[in-house]
């Protein structure tokens, strides 16, 4: 009776401190080195405020990730705050009245008025009010080189697309990997959308992901793009890694050539030690088409009946988005902040070369924003058969791809 | 039952054994409402447009069309045919020779016994990393074998889209053929061993008593079999994922993996209930026509 009677007691001591400190368990898929380090910062931030951030990174990819997340909060076992790419994933989940709306503390930060470019608080905005924190911009629109693998070759590092074809059979030559590229589908897909943007330029990836234009997918120009991609394909032929950070890895040991890959590479550079202008390059857009998309990453807060529940998740999100923690958080994540009035004179070259295209006003929506789940599943499978398979030829690759578009809704 | 002498005496049929039914009426209920409901409810909502959440806005077959349109399903229900049909041989085959083995009364049959159980007891995702890694060209079979000096020996299934699925099925073989040969085994065990000395007598060599004699008697043993292993084959899943992700690009996809993903990871929830009703639908048609001749048979012989 004693024990039990000092169990009870301890028990109300541990609800107490619960209740003043809240726990908050918070999911992403945040594991590489770089994005690990920068997901401290958030971490950090949150428990100065005295409340407690219970880590719940899931391994793998968003793809992995995503229904993890969304059937815990369906199967109503919500986390505290959760990361999902904004603009269509959540649309439902939202509908169904699962998320806690953030309007009033968004009117008082004057979200609407900070957050640069308002694309970002617009795929937050669901009838008017808003049910995410966009907390970083990412652009899928780069390629990342090494110019220890091109100096191994002979040749001199590549200033865009063309250069890097025209540079592709010396780095073979040289026992290198042209352009490495990692398996998961996400990759594939993302790596084509970068090639269609830089060869076919913005209009013709509006019309297509935009207005569901299916003539245009299946027209000449992006009869071009297809072309392009399967030459990417045949200089991606010999890279065999999985994930997007081993083949990264490839650029930073200069075993390979390139990467197509978003700005959060950058990160890996970083915690590898290199340095931008030195041990390797980034060109925005191909080096062709200067253009960086702005979809990135959103946190969500599934609804809570407990009120202590719900003024952490405020507070949390306020964190966020303030100046400091903007900072912190994505000089470590190599993405851009979603505030225009912060000073990110720290950053690295090619952070301020899209911090440039950004204040230049060359931004376009991403596919997360305009295409559902679905349909950026079935392209997804479209593009990892095209990739693995040599026998794809372009011009089916393009009609599969139109008839994808013909149907998206 | 049907050996029961005429039903004329006892009145109430439906009351016998009162206790016994009783007693089985939460699995009855169970099994009508988690299985036959479930069941029903998935293929309603595979005629809708359901996306994240299940809705009842239905569009007729459109599922269906598309389903039979993308080139990945095809390549799913391809592999799984291959898969089967070489898995139930290969499992039935090698599971039923290593049993007649163990029945020669060899020396230390336990301790084989448990060597060749072993894979079973291990799950089909270490099942899967293990075999990725013994595949894998740069560390496994393959490197071995160059290292001792024949360098330009190949085995990559893994790594090849036009074999891979036979990686797979590799792996599926060795975690299966375990309790196959036990379950065979058991099977041998309860053959009379006068029926074995009958054969000695009449001069029958032994594979010859085997093939006639042995196979057609474990009739049963081999339903047990054939369902354990068939049903294996049309839920795998996990062992693709611990090999290959479906890769390479989606040449070892199966439809398991197509519904998870379109339900989940594509958030379309009845493109995913059209492709697993497809599952169903296709188990239903290879289990009808067989329970009628191993039930229905059974009445009128």
């Amino acid at each position: 009776m004693k024990t039990f009677s000092k169990l009870l007691t301890t028990a109300a001591f541990l609800t107490a401190g619960v209740a003043h400190a809240t726990e908050l368990e918070v999911t992403h898929w945040w594991t590489s080195g770089g994005e690990a380090a920068a997901v401290t910062e958030f971490a950090n931030a949150f428990n100065a405020t005295g409340n407690t951030w219970v880590d719940g990174a899931i391994a793998g990819s968003g793809g992995t990730a995503r229904p993890i997340i969304i059937s815990r909060i369906l199967g109503g076992d919500p986390m505290g705050a959760t990361q999902l790419n904004h603009g269509r994933q959540a649309e439902e989940l939202i509908e169904a009245g699962l998320m806690l709306d953030l309007t009033d503390i968004a009117t008082e930060g004057d979200w609407a008025n900070v957050v640069n470019p308002t694309s970002l608080l617009d795929a937050c905005t669901l009838d008017g009010k808003i049910y995410c924190v966009p907390v970083n911009i990412h652009s899928w629109q780069w390629i990342w080189l090494s110019n220890k693998a091109f100096a191994d070759a002979g040749v001199d590092t590549p200033t865009n697309w063309d250069e890097f074809v025209a540079a592709a059979p010396a780095l073979e030559e040289a026992g290198k990997v042209p352009l490495a590229m990692g398996q998961q589908p996400w990759q594939s897909n993302g790596a084509f959308g970068v090639i269609a943007v830089a060869i076919g330029g913005e209009d013709l990836w509006n019309k297509i992901n935009v207005d569901k234009d299916a003539e245009a997918a299946a027209g000449p120009e992006m009869a071009k793009v297809f072309e392009a991609a399967v030459t990417a394909r045949e200089m991606a032929a010999n890279s065999r890694v999985q994930d997007w950070n081993q083949a990264t890895n490839m650029v930073i040991t200069g075993e390979a050539g390139g990467q197509i890959m978003g700005d959060w590479a950058q990160g890996e550079f970083q915690i590898a030690g290199q340095t931008a202008g030195e041990e390797y390059e980034c060109l925005p857009g191909l080096g062709v088409n200067e253009v960086i998309s702005t979809g990135g990453d959103a946190f969500y807060f599934p609804k809570s009946d407990d009120p202590d529940v719900t003024a952490a998740q405020k507070e949390l999100a306020k964190l966020m988005i303030s100046q400091e923690v903007q900072v912190a958080f994505n000089l470590k994540k190599g993405s851009l902040p979603v505030r225009g009035d912060i000073d990110l004179s720290a950053a690295n070259d090619c952070m301020k070369k899209g911090l440039e295209i950004l204040a230049a006003g060359n931004v376009m929506v991403s596919g997360d924003e305009v295409l559902s789940a679905d349909t950026q599943g079935q392209i997804e499978d479209l593009m990892v058969e095209f990739w693995n398979d040599p026998s794809y030829s372009a011009a089916d690759a393009q009609a599969a791809y139109a008839a994808i578009i013909a149907d998206a809704d | 039952m049907a050996t029961s002498p005429g039903t004329s005496k006892r009145p109430m049929r439906l009351l016998r054994n009162l206790n016994a039914k009783i007693a089985s009426i939460p699995m009855v209920a169970t099994a009508l409402v988690i299985f036959v409901g479930c069941t029903l409810w998935t293929v309603v909502y595979s005629f809708t447009d359901s996306k994240l959440l299940p809705r009842l806005n239905f569009v007729g077959f459109d599922q269906y069309d598309r389903l039979w349109g993308t080139r990945r399903w095809l390549v799913s229900i391809e592999n799984l045919a291959w898969y089967g049909v070489c898995s139930l041989i290969l499992t039935l085959v090698i599971g039923f020779t290593l049993a007649a083995l163990l029945d020669r009364k060899v020396r230390f049959e336990n301790t084989f016994r448990t060597i060749l159980l072993y894979p079973f007891a291990l799950s089909f995702i270490v099942t899967g990393l293990v075999w990725q890694w013994i595949l894998n060209p740069d560390f496994g079979v393959q490197q071995v074998v160059r290292d001792w000096g024949w360098t330009s020996f190949t085995f990559d299934p893994l790594y090849n889209p036009d074999i891979v699925i036979f990686g797979i099925l590799i792996a599926g073989i060795w975690q299966g053929s375990g309790l196959i040969m036990v379950i065979m085994l058991a099977g041998l065990r309860g053959i009379d061993e006068d029926i074995w000395k009958a054969a000695r007598v009449d001069g029958i060599p032994t594979w010859k008593t085997y093939v006639v004699v042995i196979i057609p008697m474990m009739r049963p043993v081999f339903v047990t079999a054939l369902v354990l292993i068939a049903s294996g084959i049309v839920k795998v899943y996990d062992l693709v994922v611990a090999q290959t992700s479906g890769g390479p690009g989606i040449a070892s996809e199966v439809p398991a993996k197509y519904v998870y993903d379109k339900m989940f990871a594509s958030q379309n929830l009845a493109q995913g209930f059209a492709a697993s009703t497809m599952m169903l639908v296709s188990v239903i048609i290879i289990l009808i026509p067989w329970a009628y001749l191993e039930f229905g048979g059974k009445k009128r012989g």
